[in-house]
């Protein structure tokens, strides 16, 4: 009773600093924040809360206060339906998020209806931008197939490849991956595909691909997949004595293939996401992490980050709390973020923000510069 | 051209042999009882991890490469024959008087069950295996074209199928094996402990496919839970090539399905090899109903 007594003491007394100040700018957050994938989700909604939390000490946006409204989807599809309409009748002027390609797909139409931009801090499946279906959506990672033409550019430009083969285990990701690299050599005209295969995941044995590799001359393979079949791969390499550089996507980059490979995996390169440490900007948010939560920021936290600092700056530029006015100014006007300088693009992808390459050395992934 | 050649012929020759190890299970199994053993691909998993929890045991114990590969493919074959013996037991024989499709389900049924059961007692995930197979120095100018391990993977396969041949002909249980299959109410009659026999039958099939799993283990360097599925498949596919119920019949399958897969993906496209390998074996049936050295059983009326 008395609680009661003083949350209406409460409410009565902020009533009157609520019909002063402006009507609040809502935002929905939506992604993962319990469940599995929870890891995944919460860094960037702390992100959105601290850009957040920035922007209203500063006196807020168009002079009103930006309000967030947090929604769980767990990743999952049929969650991230009702968690969109229940954001689209809050009222909401943008969303960020959600995680989960698999969610953000399903949960992209009802946005779209309602004319609200969204931007997702982590969802890479490349047809949610390239399809062209979703132009209020937009997102500060690559896109898988962003991998295939970085590998085609590194192998081509820094390795000095003349004759590429490109191999690829036939599944969604991989053959994106491949595809892509395939196209962006054979347009580049600097270097050849020699060989385009794909390998079966799970077969025994992977020599004759091999064998042909040899056969064609390639002083290049390019690899979309995943890091067992890689690992076969390099191995059955080592074993024929065929000695020359080994590309793989994010798929291979990981613990996993260093375990499995073993000395096999040493010289091997791979694309990741980029490392921002080198960015003051980053280092910046970075810190404001640290000193609000006293521990590291997780996964996706640097691209959630960007994203709300992108959707903030637009809002800004935009002038109003309209979607299509803050998709265009998403679309136009260059922002300055913890992933870098960037801006979007026609169908929703970042510009200026992509992967790095990294090689195994001594047991370890490191960044090639 | 004539290198590449040599290089495709024996990648399919490797490929070849561990099918064979594992055809031999399904062949014989399927010789004396008429029963396609679809866990037969699970045993041969199991054969690889026990090689490997072996092998991880004896590294510590500071064992040479060499004697890891002998004990490990040892205890490896031991273990699985007792997963062969037990299989049979509990989930073949009550099932002996039932119709044929009862074992079949109970096949899939061990074929799930052993496969889970991996998973939960080990892990779902890839596991690292050691290369148990040194690279012998007098192989090195040759090792673009054949390396050691294939070369061992080839040599102790015909060793076993010599063996095998060897059991068959001259031994005791070997003359109890072929009266079996041909006629098993008559060799009861005889005095041959039928049952027995099933169950040598299993042992020896299980220990075959588990050496097939030390090989490729160690082979390709990585092994996990659905390895034998698969491999299982392509192994039943080549035993059916030959003609299922064969042993020479499905040592050759096994070759030939082999060397068709890695003849496919050198000389067309890897994509493919899987087409090439079951366009084979359509082509082969319509030919050959019985497989290749399959006799056709005429129905008595």
């Amino acid at each position: 009773m008395r609680n009661l007594s003083v949350l209406s003491l409460l409410l009565l007394s902020l009533l009157p600093v609520c019909s002063l100040a402006a009507e609040p700018i809502k935002i929905g957050v939506a992604g993962a924040h319990s469940g599995d994938l929870a890891a995944y989700g919460i860094p960037s909604k702390e992100a959105a809360e601290l850009v957040v939390a920035a922007a209203n000490a500063s006196g807020g946006l168009l002079g009103r206060p930006v309000q967030l409204v947090v929604m769980d989807d767990q990743c999952k599809p049929e969650i991230a339906v009702n968690v969109a309409t229940s954001l689209v009748s809050a009222g909401v002027t943008a969303v960020l998020g959600h995680i989960c390609s698999g969610a953000t797909k399903a949960a992209l139409g009802i946005y779209k209806e309602a004319g609200i931009p969204v931007i997702s801090p982590s969802a890479t499946t490349p047809s949610l931008t390239k399809s062209g279906d979703y132009p209020n959506f937009f997102r500060t990672i690559g896109a898988d197939d962003l991998q295939g033409k970085f590998a085609a550019d590194f192998v081509v430009e820094k390795l000095k490849a003349k004759r590429v083969a490109v191999i690829h285990d036939k599944g969604d990701y991989g053959k994106g991956v491949a595809d892509f690299a395939k196209a962006t050599i054979e347009a580049g005209g600097k270097a050849k595909v020699v060989l385009y295969e794909g390998i079966s995941p799970g077969a025994i044995d992977y020599s004759a691909v091999i064998s042909k590799v040899r056969g064609e001359q390639a002083d290049a393979v390019i690899y979309g997949g995943y890091h067992p079949e890689a690992s076969k791969l390099v191995a059955i390499m080592k074993k024929k004595r065929i000695d020359i550089p080994f590309f793989g996507p994010d798929g291979v980059k990981g613990q996993g293939f260093l375990d499995i490979a073993g000395k096999n995996a040493e010289g091997v390169y791979a694309t990741g996401p980029e490392n921002y440490a080198g960015l003051s900007a980053n280092q910046a948010a970075r810190a404001a992490y640290v000193k609000a939560y006293g521990k590291e920021p997780g996964t996706f936290f640097d691209q959630g980050y960007a994203a709300a600092q992108a959707l903030l700056n637009a809002i800004r530029v935009a002038g109003s709390t309209n979607g299509a006015t803050i998709e265009k100014a998403l679309r136009s006007s260059l922002v300055e973020t913890s992933i870098g300088k960037i801006k979007f693009d026609q169908r929703g992808d970042a510009e200026g923000i992509g992967f790095a390459v990294y090689r195994v050395q001594n047991g370890n992934f490191v960044e090639v510069k | 051209m004539m290198s590449y050649f040599l290089e495709l012929t024996f990648s399919g020759l490797s490929r070849g042999s561990i099918y064979a190890l594992i055809a031999l299970g399904y062949t014989m199994v399927y010789g004396i009882i008429q029963l396609i053993n679809f866990a037969h691909g699970e045993i041969y998993m199991i054969g690889a991890f026990v090689a490997l929890i072996v092998s991880g045991v004896l590294t510590i114990y500071g064992f040479s490469g060499p004697a890891i590969l002998i004990l490990a493919a040892l205890l490896a074959m031991v273990y699985a024959g007792a997963y062969g013996y037990t299989l049979e037991k509990i989930a073949y024989r009550p099932l002996r008087n039932a119709p044929r499709l009862s074992p079949l389900i109970s096949a899939i049924g061990m074929s799930l069950f052993l496969q889970n059961y991996v998973m939960l007692a080990q892990t779902a995930d890839f596991l690292p295996f050691p290369a148990l197979i040194p690279e012998f120095d007098f192989m090195e100018p040759v090792a673009h074209l054949v390396g050691s391990a294939e070369a061992v993977i080839f040599a102790v396969t015909l060793l076993a199928m010599i063996l095998l041949t060897l059991l068959i002909k001259k031994t005791r249980i070997g003359k109890a094996m072929r009266a079996t299959q041909q006629d098993m109410t008559m060799a009861r009659l005889s005095g041959i402990n039928v049952d027995r026999v099933i169950s040598s039958t299993f042992i020896i099939g299980s220990v075959l496919a588990a050496l097939g799993g030390v090989l490729v283990g160690s082979y390709i360097g990585q092994i996990n839970a659905t390895i034998g599925f698969t491999a299982g498949i392509k192994a039943f596919t080549a035993a059916v090539l030959g003609g299922i119920g064969n042993i020479p019949g499905a040592v050759l399958g096994a070759f030939l399905l082999g060397l068709t897969e890695a003849y496919a993906a050198g000389y067309v496209a890897s994509a493919y090899e899987d087409v090439f390998a079951f366009a084979l074996l359509v082509l082969i049936l319509i030919l050959r109903p019985a497989g290749l050295l399959g006799r056709a059983v005429r129905q008595k009326v």
